[in-house]
């Protein structure tokens, strides 16, 4: 094939990807704009295979074991487990652009590359080696093969920068002197880093980690764009990289910490619980609340990760059907933070057959908060913390919070008064206008929806 | 004639800000589709992998190529089909563009 033409054909596949992702903007046409993606990719993969002299034997059986694993995946993977397998799934881009470097160098004679190819092949080596080791530490921990505690010890914070300074060093030192030695050595300690870096992160900060990953399997992807001279994959990987910053960025501001205080901060799950500063709180029952519920005008749902762990999706939705039929109006308020990653609540709820204009964001759910006659709370706990915006001493003062304490009413199901992932105590479960409905979730929802049928 | 770096780099830049630009305007709602749909996208490095896989002599390159095209179809087959999937079960609300929190 003409060398111009199929630079043309790549192009025209990174401007499907464009395409695609600008389709994202409304739920109507995603569907559409990630297969328009699809076709993108496919192209860009037909484009290589005519005229490259590709090993056929090995692209065929690579593609075969890959599709397989990943169909299988994509096809099986529970709704609730979606963040561990985008996790792995960003560990095995990052995998790929590091091998695709390193196999690169393999072929070529390092002595005879220019300066900026090799620059290329180490960042592609190391920025890939650090998040596929990353990612699969993130999986692990998501899907709790090891504790969602940070694991951390003293002088974290040096290591990890001596580390990631000694990676620096040794690429600095492959670039200028064309050795073979540091250049590997770069790329093995770059999976170490990988893994120094998020062991220490708790379970709450993995919608960060997450992100972040996200963004430096774009960057990888890029960095390998360099390495073999390729459009398609410098405009897909800063697409990639731009939409990880975006979103690490909005975590990092949902929970109003900076990025650097969550990779060294070791946070989530450390504090142990805050005594109980706030009195009594009132406790209720299914059928009071059942009773409030019906004779509401509009309802506000606060879904946190416990909804998803306790599986009470379904029974969420029963509940809010038999409302809606009673022409009660219900709306979703939905935290960045809610879930395991970003918007994850929302599919969660997607799932159940939930309109997505109920879903409302931060925002929205604050601007409707007055005209709310009940707030449902399930399963989230920090998100809804009124100290986080009146009290100066918490630790999660400023984070931005659903404030469900200005709605009429707010009822809160939960097991106990334990605290929250951040390990503080909520004034929110003492106020007057709060009752607690105590038992697990599903539970709750169910006991709620046969007092329904009473009501 | 421009070096081949600096296109690349005119290129990677101009595409961070196209990226900013056409990110920043997906929903929260959309978010956790974004990010596998970005994750797919990402497997572009399968360009690279199969490209790879024709190095001939050496045993080790044609190894890690495999193990780059097994990897980056993982990416690429699930991302897509799990975004699929997933935007598959956003369902149209029943009042067209009603009142607030409808179209935006």
């Amino acid at each position: 094939m003409n060398e111009n033409l199929r630079a043309l054909l790549y192009l025209l596949a990174a401007v499907a990807f464009i395409v695609g992702l600008k389709r994202l903007s409304s739920p109507r046409t995603a569907r559409t704009g990630n297969i328009i993606g699809a076709l993108g990719m496919l192209l860009a993969v037909v484009v290589t295979l005519i005229g490259t002299g590709v090993s056929w034997w090995v692209v065929a059986a690579g593609i075969a074991a890959g599709a397989a694993v990943g169909a299988a995946a994509a096809l099986r993977v529970k709704m609730t487990a979606m963040p561990q397998m985008v996790a792995l799934f960003n560990g095995f881009g990052g995998l790929a652009s590091a091998l695709v470097a390193g196999a690169e160098y393999l072929r070529s004679d390092p002595a005879a590359l220019p300066i900026e190819t090799i620059t290329s092949m180490t960042l592609s080596v190391a920025i890939g080696a650090v998040t596929f080791t990353g990612s699969v530490i993130a999986f692990a921990k998501l899907q709790e093969i090891l504790g969602g505690a940070p694991l951390t010890y003293r002088g974290q914070r040096p290591v990890n920068l001596a580390v990631a300074a000694t990676i620096i060093g040794l690429g600095a030192w492959a670039v200028a002197t064309s050795l073979a030695l540091p250049f590997w050595v770069a790329g093995a300690v770059a999976l170490g880093l990988g893994v120094l870096m998020v062991l220490p992160i708790g379970g709450a900060d993995m919608p960060v980690v997450i992100t972040l990953l996200n963004s430096l399997s774009g960057l990888a992807a890029a960095a390998t764009g360099f390495v073999i001279s390729n459009s398609a994959l410098i405009i897909a990987g800063a697409l990639v990289g731009a939409s990880g910053v975006i979103l690490t960025n909005l975590m990092c501001r949902a929970m109003n910490r900076s990025l650097g205080h969550v990779l060294f901060g070791a946070f989530g799950g450390t504090v142990a619980a805050a005594a109980g500063a706030g009195g009594n709180a009132r406790s209720t029952s299914a059928d009071d609340v059942a009773i409030a519920l019906a004779y509401s005008s509009q309802v506000m749902v606060v879904p946190g990760y416990g909804l998803a762990v306790a599986q009470a999706q379904h029974a969420l939705r029963s509940l809010t059907a038999d409302l809606e039929k009673r022409g009660v109006r219900v709306v979703y308020g939905i935290h960045p933070v809610a879930g395991r990653m970003p918007g994850h609540m929302n599919v969660l709820l997607a799932e159940v057959d939930v309109p997505y204009d109920q879903l409302l964001d931060l925002e929205q759910s604050n601007a409707v908060m007055d005209r709310t006659d009940v707030v449902l709370v399930v399963g989230a706990n920090d998100v809804v913390n009124p100290a986080a915006r009146d009290d100066r001493t918490s630790p999660i003062y400023g984070m931005p919070i659903i404030e469900v304490d200005r709605a009429r009413s707010t009822v809160v199901i939960k097991r106990s008064l334990a605290s929250g992932f951040a390990g503080i105590d909520n004034p929110l479960f003492y106020k007057d206008g709060t009752a607690m409905l105590f038992a697990d979730a599903k539970k709750a929802l169910t006991d709620l929806l046969g007092a329904m049928a009473l009501v | 004639m421009l070096e081949p770096v600096v296109i690349g780099v005119i290129t990677f830049v101009l595409a961070s800000f196209v990226g900013f630009e056409v990110i920043s305007k997906v929903p929260p709602t959309l978010h956790t589709p974004l990010m596998s749909g970005s994750n797919a996208i990402s497997g572009i490095t399968i360009v690279g992998a199969l490209i790879a896989t024709g190095g001939g002599a050496d045993t080790l390159a044609t190894v890690l190529a495999f193990i780059a095209v097994a990897t980056a179809t993982v990416n690429v087959v699930g991302g897509f089909l799990v975004t699929d999937r997933m935007l598959g079960m956003f369902r149209k609300p029943r009042r067209p563009a009603g009142e607030e929190g409808g179209e935006r």
